[in-house]
């Protein structure tokens, strides 16, 4: 092994490491009595519930299904957030009537709404879908004209001085500079969207993995219930996985 | 003294006599900011010229307007008295004979040292392989062969700048005009840096324009300085450096280079001293406004 890639195996066998021990600190302090197993099952029945899960509750279509839900709302927040955080940056004094009220909505409750949501699209993934999108705008949004409003005056100014026309200076250089800022907004708004998503799903009784957290949890299936959780954290690994490719894509070095 | 160090009286301009040829004219510039304790006059009246070729140094203490006078002359700032002027055409924003290095680190990080020279091509529409070629030439010139393919984080500062520098001469500029660029770096650095200055004015016959606070670098690179007064901005004296070229910065070691600089410093002192004493009453009066 290279020591490049001994550099960068470290933190990631760090991380498994830490996550390895953790699993087995609980797994101690509940066979000790010290964890009541009746609220957290041991992990290693959680392990061994993930085959019956798989197999018995159809998890591959669920998985699917909370993943596509995720990926729609994330593409939809991406763009309008994106689009808003620059139309405010363009426009100050938009900006400046709505930042606060965008602010708010951050912290809206907005999972609540879901009555309101089914009316409108009726009892579908659509629903679920805009749902997250509502719910993860807000970080983007901010995130996206906090990035636009933090670049450097000089590269702006570097931007003047070679006659670069206002859609140029937006694509080469403040979209850019603003990149790192807009993607934190980005996997910021994806984790309130897979909240949302789950908690709506396992509200609606639709499908895909909120609603299995419900059966299993009206089950008592504890083991079972966590590994499902389990898969919904797996949704968000791979959305962080694939919004990092995209940035490190997009801006090779921060 | 010998004639090389004889300092001309202060004329209130930098219009020499005899440079009808001038390709920079600064005519009677005056700008004044709206600040909240009233209107701050931050270059009054001033006027210079810079010939094709030649490397005029702007020197001045802090405050005096030498940044204003930056923005003015690159057109970062429009609404101002008098007139700026190249080859003839005057200047209304930025224009494409004007190229301008910052005395901030202005390099793109998300762009390898490559791409952020060839930035200028690529926005002018040049083709890749031209301009990368083009590219290329002026890495080559500053120096910096082999880190075509780093980002500006895993350089120096002073590689750095030189990077800004490629990237304003790759835009081709009829004049470079630079704000303090070496002004963040260590002296020895800087020193080298003005080597660096020397030997690509030499080769490209550039016409540049330097604003600094540092005498040395003023002296070992310009053919004529430019002293500032203390807030408002003027001209208070001009300097022929009638030092040899092609120079290196081997010449601060002689004796001709020391009499500029304590002849320029002497100038300096009382205005630098004036710009130290009045920040101080400013801070005062802040102080005494806020207790």
């Amino acid at each position: 092994m290279t020591a490049l890639s001994m550099k960068r195996a470290v933190p990631v066998l760090i991380g498994v490491g830490t996550l390895v021990a953790a699993i087995g600190a609980i797994e101690i302090l509940i066979r000790a009595g010290l964890i009541n197993r009746y609220i957290v099952p041991l992990p290693s029945q959680i392990i061994a519930s993930f085959e019956r899960v798989i197999v018995e509750e159809g998890i591959p279509e669920r998985f699917w299904l909370t993943l596509r839900e995720a990926f729609w709302a994330t593409v939809l927040l991406s763009v309008f957030g994106v689009g808003i955080g620059v139309l405010l940056h363009r426009i100050r004094i938009l900006r400046l009537a709505t930042e606060t009220w965008v602010a708010a909505m951050a912290s809206a409750p907005t999972v609540l709404m879901y009555p309101l949501f089914l009316v409108i699209f009726g009892r579908n993934a659509s629903t679920i879908i805009m749902m997250g999108f509502v719910a993860g705008l807000a970080p983007v949004i901010l995130k996206t004209l906090e990035g636009l409003a933090g670049t450097r005056r000089v590269l702006i100014d570097v931007g003047r001085s070679f006659k670069l026309t206002p859609w140029q200076l937006y694509w080469k250089i403040l979209f850019p500079a603003a990149l790192p800022s807009i993607f934190v907004g980005i996997k910021l708004g994806m984790i309130f969207a897979l909240i949302n998503i789950v908690g709506v799903e396992f509200l609606i009784n639709f499908g895909g993995l909120g609603q299995l957290i419900n059966e299993l949890a009206e089950r008592y299936d504890l083991a079972g219930t966590y590994a499902a959780i389990c898969f919904v954290i797996l949704v968000s690994v791979l959305f962080f996985i694939f919004t990092e490719r995209l940035e490190r894509w997009l801006r090779p070095v921060n | 003294m010998p004639a090389a160090t004889q300092l001309k009286p202060s004329s209130g301009s930098a219009v020499a006599p005899g440079r009808a040829d001038a390709l920079l004219v600064v005519d009677g510039v005056t700008k004044r900011f709206e600040t909240p304790d009233g209107v701050l006059t931050a270059v009054d009246d001033l006027s210079l010229t810079v010939a094709p070729g030649e490397f005029l140094g702007v020197i001045g203490p802090s405050g005096c307007g030498k940044s204003t006078l930056f923005n003015v002359i690159g057109g970062l700032i429009d609404r101002y008295d008098g007139r700026v002027t190249v080859a003839g055409e005057t200047v209304s924003g930025p224009h494409p004979s004007i190229g301008m290095v910052f005395q901030e680190e202005s390099t793109f990080p998300w762009r390898t040292v490559i791409d952020n020279v060839a930035f200028p091509l690529e926005i002018a529409g040049l083709p890749k392989a031209q301009r990368y070629e083009k590219a290329r030439h002026f890495v080559h010139l500053v120096g910096l062969d082999g880190f075509e393919r780093r980002y500006p984080a895993e350089l120096s500062g002073g590689m750095r700048q030189r990077v800004s520098m490629a990237r304003t001469l790759a835009s081709e500029p009829k004049i470079l005009l630079m704000d303090e660029p070496f002004a963040a770096l260590d002296e020895q650095t800087r020193l080298l840096l003005g080597d660096k200055v020397l030997q690509i004015q030499q080769e490209l016959k550039q016409t540049t324009l330097i604003i600094t606070h540092n005498i040395t670098e003023a002296v070992q690179l310009s053919d004529r300085i430019l002293v500032m007064t203390y807030r408002p901005g003027k001209v208070k004296r001009i300097v022929d450096i009638d030092l040899p070229r092609p120079r290196t910065s081997e010449i601060v070691s002689s004796e001709a280079f020391g009499r500029y600089v304590a002849q320029i410093w002497s100038d300096l002192r009382e205005e630098a001293s004036r710009g130290m004493h009045d920040d101080e009453a400013r801070k005062r009066q802040g102080g005494e406004k806020s207790g």
